[in-house]
């Protein structure tokens, strides 16, 4: 396909397409449903461009495939479902701490335990609140169209290895599977190893995660991490507001629940309430700032009511409070187990909430 | 009179005193390893993947881009570093409970891929920077903090034979034991270890080299009494040979 070009292109397709033309040289994944289309196209692209597909005996070897891979300077990813991200955690971790780059993508799917292979965003508080031990945190991107995957993945090499963090893309089952037009951007070269990286050629490197001595090394080491995560909350945070500017009623929501609630913020307009959507693009940073300008000022309005609409228990929702800080009320919309919402479902749960 | 040199310490070797148990095979191998990663000529070029256990501390001591490895997944980064940067020299030095409990999943995979790289394996039995558990190559009878009576069968299994496991997978190129426990047996050792080192140089795949050690501070013997004990008890189980060399089979496997 030609640079720039549209083209009808799956999800999952487009991750991994998007993935290689960002540079990325190695993938390491292992079966899952509704994800495997990508390490399926992985297989066959990456030897085309002189990369490395291993299809890995299980999800802690891809993960620490992936740490391997990019703790050599190479451009390296997995991808993988909620079960799977699950035995990742404490690959992860060890990532996180070793400041070594890594990006994942989470397809999420009903849980806890095997739950189902249906759309799902119940794996919210383990991708932005930790899910691996220790203090560290992921750069966590929500897209919301199969373009927004594009640009997203195209991005995520950058931002993990400028701030030598795992990045994960997190998404719900839906976004994996809809097919959609979209415009790829050029094929990029594989970057430089960077002078950090195992065999770099200039100084010796030596990564890990270990930290003994002095008695210190290891709270200096949180400190710096801290600092470094304080430096990509400024950076790195983005999100959408769609008809937000007048509304009275707002509705978080990211992935294919944003889609859904922008068609419910048109028909609710055209019943004459005044409502918008608020979509974190970011996860993690959270978009607090942005957020709470917004709740600040529908808070003038005593009968304003912030909406959080997720395929999950009240997980975005603790962000949400976090950010509107008790000035607006909140009515959470849920969907468990796999089940996704339709337009009527929402419309129907907002008139009734704001009568 | 002028003095001659005769020996000296190689220079990838770093001046830090090592942290291992007199007696320890450990240090010993490392040793073998710095001289041959200088007789080699690939100081430059080697990355080591050493994971959690004794083995974990290896950067402290060899002078070699060196990336530390969650418990048993040494082979997995090991893979990955091979596969992306075909160009280096990658060895992934791994203890008993990291190649053959938790990571035997990734220590088998790699070896049926015939992954192009070294897999040095630290056999002492034993649980050592825990404080003397039952490891997977633990013998029968033998008194553990975990197995207290000795280690029973009936509950705890046999132990796990990693050369003759991986002889039965078609994919290796190279397998063999060796012991460190006299002057001779280091010199077998280090030849050993050369060849294997050679065969990646050479891009022939997987080599696999088990050492079998001592850890005199976890079996609660002096360092003489615990080469006794490879040489009498582990040698037994475990027997020193090479079961297959330039991808031939040499030993049909008894697991």
């Amino acid at each position: 396909m030609a640079d720039n070009e549209k083209v009808l292109i799956k999800g999952n397709e487009a991750i991994a397409e998007a993935a290689v033309r960002a540079g990325c040289r190695g993938y390491f994944g292992y079966p899952i449903t509704p994800q495997n289309e990508v390490p399926e196209y992985m297989s066959r692209r990456l030897p085309e461009v002189g990369g490395v597909f291993v299809q890995a005996e299980s999800e802690l070897a891809s993960i620490n495939m992936v740490y391997g891979a990019t703790a050599a300077g190479v451009r390296a990813m997995t991808s993988s479902s909620s079960p799977g991200i699950s035995l990742m955690q404490e690959g992860i971790s060890y990532i996180a701490g070793a400041e070594t780059p890594a990006v994942i993508m989470n397809m999420m799917r009903g849980g806890p335990g095997l739950g189902n292979i249906a759309p799902s965003q119940a794996d919210y508080l383990q991708a932005t609140k930790g899910g691996g031990h220790g203090d560290y945190n992921l750069i966590v991107f929500a897209p919301s169209t199969v373009q927004e995957i594009v640009d997203i993945v195209y991005n995520a090499f950058d931002v993990a290895f400028k701030y030598r963090n795992p990045v994960m893309i997190l998404a719900d089952g839906i976004m994996g599977q809809i097919s959609e037009a979209v415009s790829m951007p050029p094929m990029r070269d594989p970057a430089d190893i960077p002078d950090w990286a195992l065999g770099n050629g200039k100084n010796r490197a030596v990564i890990k995660s270990l930290r003994l001595s002095p008695d210190d090394a290891l709270a200096a080491h949180n400190k710096h991490l801290q600092e470094k995560l304080a430096k990509i909350r400024k950076e790195v945070v983005q999100s959408e507001e769609y008809k937000c500017d007048d509304a009275d009623y707002v509705v978080v929501a990211y992935g294919t629940p944003a889609r859904i609630t922008k068609t419910v913020v048109d028909a609710l307009r055209e019943e004459g309430l005044k409502v918008g959507l608020f979509r974190p693009i970011t996860i993690w940073p959270f978009p607090y700032d942005a957020l709470k300008a917004l709740s600040d000022r529908m808070s003038k309005n005593s009968s304003s009511k912030i909406f959080v609409a997720e395929m999950a228990q009240n997980q975005l929702e603790q962000d949400v409070r976090m950010a509107v800080e008790g000035k607006v009320a909140i009515d959470s919309f849920n969907r468990l187990g796999g089940v996704n919402f339709d337009e009527e479902d929402l419309f129907d749960f907002i008139k009734k909430s704001v009568k | 009179m002028a003095r001659k040199t005769l020996y000296k310490k190689t220079s990838v070797l770093t001046d830090k005193i090592m942290h291992y148990c007199p007696g320890c095979a450990h240090s010993l191998t490392q040793k073998i390893i710095a001289e041959l990663i200088e007789e080699m000529g690939l100081q430059k070029n080697t990355i080591f993947v050493a994971p959690v256990g004794c083995a974990v501390l290896l950067y402290d001591y060899i002078d070699c881009d060196t990336v530390e490895a969650a418990h048993g997944r040494a082979p997995a980064m090991a893979t990955a570093i091979k596969r992306t940067r075909p160009d280096h020299f990658v060895v992934s030095y791994q203890g008993d409970g990291d190649l053959l409990s938790i990571g035997i999943a990734e220590t088998i995979h790699a070896a049926n891929r015939g992954e192009n790289i070294t897999v040095i394996f630290i056999n002492n039995a034993i649980y050592g920077m825990t404080g003397g558990q039952m490891a997977p190559t633990t013998l029968i009878g033998q008194v553990t903090t975990t197995t207290q009576k000795g280690r029973n069968p009936e509950t705890e299994g046999y132990p796990i034979r990693a050369c003759e496991l991986l002889n039965t997978l078609v994919a290796p190129y190279f397998i063999e034991r060796v012991k460190l426990t006299s002057s001779a047996d280091v010199i077998k050792a280090k030849k050993v270890l050369k060849k294997a080192f050679q065969n990646q140089l050479d891009g022939k795949g997987y080599s696999f080299v088990e050492v079998l050690a001592g850890c005199p501070t976890n079996w609660r013997m002096t360092p003489a009494d615990a080469n006794k004990w490879v040489d009498e008890k582990m040698t037994e189980f475990y027997p020193i040979k090479n079961f297959r060399d330039e991808g031939i089979v040499k030993e049909a496997s008894k697991c």
